[in-house]
């Protein structure tokens, strides 16, 4: 395709945007704005994350997109044919093998290693926008670390509850500074951004902001001494692959109750499965 | 028996063939040439213009047949071409004084030189379907007359007199909404900017709240014109500009009642409204919009109306950032939702076992 440049942005935008990552990658967790274009996509479907893509691609790299754990998801399938016609970069569903990963909600099973790129796609990156709706004022909170409206949203929760009422997008504390959403990821994912070999890159499109997790930085995910945190998923095994530590779909299957559970992350499924690995459901026929 | 799902890149194949069918409708019926919309469509496609920032009405007529008619759609092929396109240059600023009217009328005045044009208006047609337009009739023709000059505008009128507040004159380079991120608070540039491409009808909602009482405003419409202008670039190997072409804008000038303050007299104070095309709705809201969002420089009092709040204004007035935000709630979110039914059947059977164990 030889009508855009490579990867789509013009090296300009391109290096705009590069700056605004090593300016998140120097200061963890802290939202850095920058000159979002308007893309061939809708804002909210991922605008964020593929600027950032776009500024981190090269020839060489090999690209994964997932959405919801899965490579075949309409949207992920969308983005990933973009680049496939805008940098023509070769592509995987194979965690290990790719060098750069794209995912909306969810952190890949296996585990990521040095050099691997992850990029989120994050609908609203400010973490305190529903305490606090002005992006003036939340500015100001992360400036003066004034997260005390966070503790008391978490504490009335727990007082209303019994329990943090939050199971998604479950907001964490970067390098014991900035404290940041982590994208609409399940809160069992919230473990896996800490000390990350992996480059940790945010990017959200309509709100015109980056912020960045580098390699092996300390993410906690805030709680009280009394009430710690707690990854939670499903209390089942994958029905496809046996799988009991994976985080899970629940598929309902008939309309009188029926329902199984299968992993969200396909790659990770089907390596298991293709390893000779059964779930309860698993039928030797469904597997190649 | 659930299998993984497999199929997205069909699905999105075969979906793209369905639109292109239906784009298309029934093909007994002659298709639209892009001719036919640019001269026929002429408002939606100034409307596409003005919100696609983009002033060519050729490309803009083809996105409206691309989006079949969707205008927030074709506005969005609009944008996304625009980000694209190399930026040669920055124009000088147009001269509407010295616009080419087609429509030009004060509701302030009574007669004013250069007089009240009305020009091709709806205002005074009745709303009556007209159903000799259902047939192919002769093409309608008009009455003409020599072109106007140049008309003074009603603001210079009043500005001669002291009555109306001074334009503060300024040489800073303006802000650019599409090159750098928008930065709160925002000064007056990078808002009419915002505005000038912001939603018609979210604009209309909120310049239609403040004549109601949310933020009031108290505008007349000292001016409203409509014409062609030409647009000048500065060729720094020649020394001099050179006129590039000519772009349709609507522009409109209320003027709106002002106690005075401690430093400033009572005087009238200024809206401002420019639109691509003509976009009359637009450039009224986008004046009444501006007016109320000036209360703070003006010494006004903050009434909490929703059209006097800079952030929520700027921050919502895209249609192509709202309607993509909006619309993404139908992607997949099976994992978020997966987790809130384990919070909710969690916290059911916390509350059932706090039942059963109280007395």
């Amino acid at each position: 395709m030889s009508d855009y440049n490579f990867a789509y942005l013009d090296e300009q935008t391109k290096r705009m945007i590069r700056r605004a990552i090593l300016k998140g990658v120097a200061v963890p967790g802290y939202q850095v704005p920058f000159a979002s274009r308007e893309m061939p996509m809708p804002y909210g479907w991922g605008t964020g994350g593929v600027q950032v893509t776009a500024a981190c691609l090269m020839p060489s790299d090999r690209l994964k997109v997932i959405d919801q754990g899965a490579d075949d998801t309409t949207n992920a399938v969308s983005i990933r044919r973009f680049f496939q016609r805008t940098a023509d970069v070769a592509v995987t569903s194979h965690t290990h093998e790719a060098t750069l990963i794209q995912t909306r909600h969810r952190i890949p099973e296996a585990p990521l290693r040095e050099g691997q790129i992850l990029v989120y796609q994050v609908p609203i990156p400010e973490p305190l926008r529903f305490l606090e709706p002005r992006e003036t004022e939340t500015r100001r909170m992360h400036a003066l670390e004034d997260y005390g409206l966070m503790h008391v949203k978490l504490y009335e929760d727990i007082a209303r509850n019994g329990t943090i009422a939050t199971s998604y997008a479950y907001p964490v504390m970067v390098a014991g500074r900035y404290v940041m959403d982590p994208s609409p990821i399940p809160k069992f994912d919230n473990p896996k951004l800490s000390g990350s070999p992996a480059l940790q890159l945010f990017g959200a499109g309509r709100e015109q902001r980056i912020y960045a997790v580098p390699p092996y930085t300390g993410v906690v995910s805030l709680d009280f001494e009394d009430h710690p945190f707690e990854a939670s998923k499903a209390p089942h095994a994958c029905d496809l692959c046996g799988d009991d530590g994976s985080y899970l779909d629940e598929v309902i299957t008939d309309d009188r109750g029926g329902r199984m559970f299968v992993c969200s992350d396909t790659d990770h499924c089907d390596c298991r499965q293709k390893a000779g690995h059964r779930g309860r459901l698993a039928m030797p026929e469904t597997v190649q | 028996m659930y299998v993984a799902v497999k199929g997205g890149e069909q699905a999105i194949d075969n979906a793209h063939a369905f639109l292109a069918e239906e784009r298309r409708g029934d093909p007994a019926v002659a298709e639209l040439s892009i001719d036919q919309i640019r001269e026929q469509l002429s408002l939606a496609v100034n409307r596409v213009m003005a919100e696609g920032s983009l002033y060519d009405p050729d490309l803009a007529a083809l996105a409206i047949k691309q989006a079949r008619g969707d205008m927030i759609e074709a506005i969005f092929l609009i944008r996304a071409y625009r980000t694209t396109l190399p930026r040669l240059g920055q124009s000088r600023p147009i001269d509407t004084g010295a616009m080419a009217a087609i429509r030009r009328v004060s509701a302030t005045y009574k007669d004013l030189p250069g007089g009240q044009v009305l020009g091709p208006t709806f205002d005074y047609t009745h709303r009556l379907i007209d159903f000799a337009l259902m047939a192919d009739g002769e093409a309608p023709q008009a009455p003409t007359a020599a072109p106007h000059g140049a008309m003074p505008r009603v603001s210079g009128l009043l500005d001669a007199e002291g009555l109306v507040e001074a334009e503060p004159f300024s040489n800073t380079e303006p802000p650019d909404l599409t090159r750098t991120p928008m930065e709160l608070p925002a000064n007056r540039a990078l808002r009419l900017q915002a505005l000038a491409r912001g939603d018609e009808g979210f604009l209309l909602s909120l310049a239609y709240s403040s004549q109601r009482g949310f933020g009031r405003t108290h505008p007349f419409v000292g001016e409203l014109r409509i014409g062609e202008v030409m647009v000048e670039l500065d060729i720094p190997e020649l020394g001099f500009s050179v006129e590039i072409g000519a772009i349709t804008v609507t522009e409109c000038e209320t003027v709106n009642q002002f106690n005075g303050s401690k430093t400033q007299p009572p005087q009238f104070t200024r809206g401002y409204g420019l639109v691509f095309g003509q976009s009359e709705r637009k450039a009224i809201s986008m004046s009444l919009v501006d007016r109320a969002l000036r209360w703070e420089e003006l010494g006004e009092e903050d009434t909490g109306a929703p059209v006097q709040d800079a952030e929520f204004v700027l921050m919502h007035a895209d249609n192509i950032q709202a309607t993509g935000f909006l619309e993404h709630i139908k992607l997949p979110h099976y994992v978020d939702f997966q987790s809130e039914l384990e919070l909710v059947r969690q916290m059911r059977a916390g509350a059932s076992e706090h039942q059963e164990a109280a007395p």
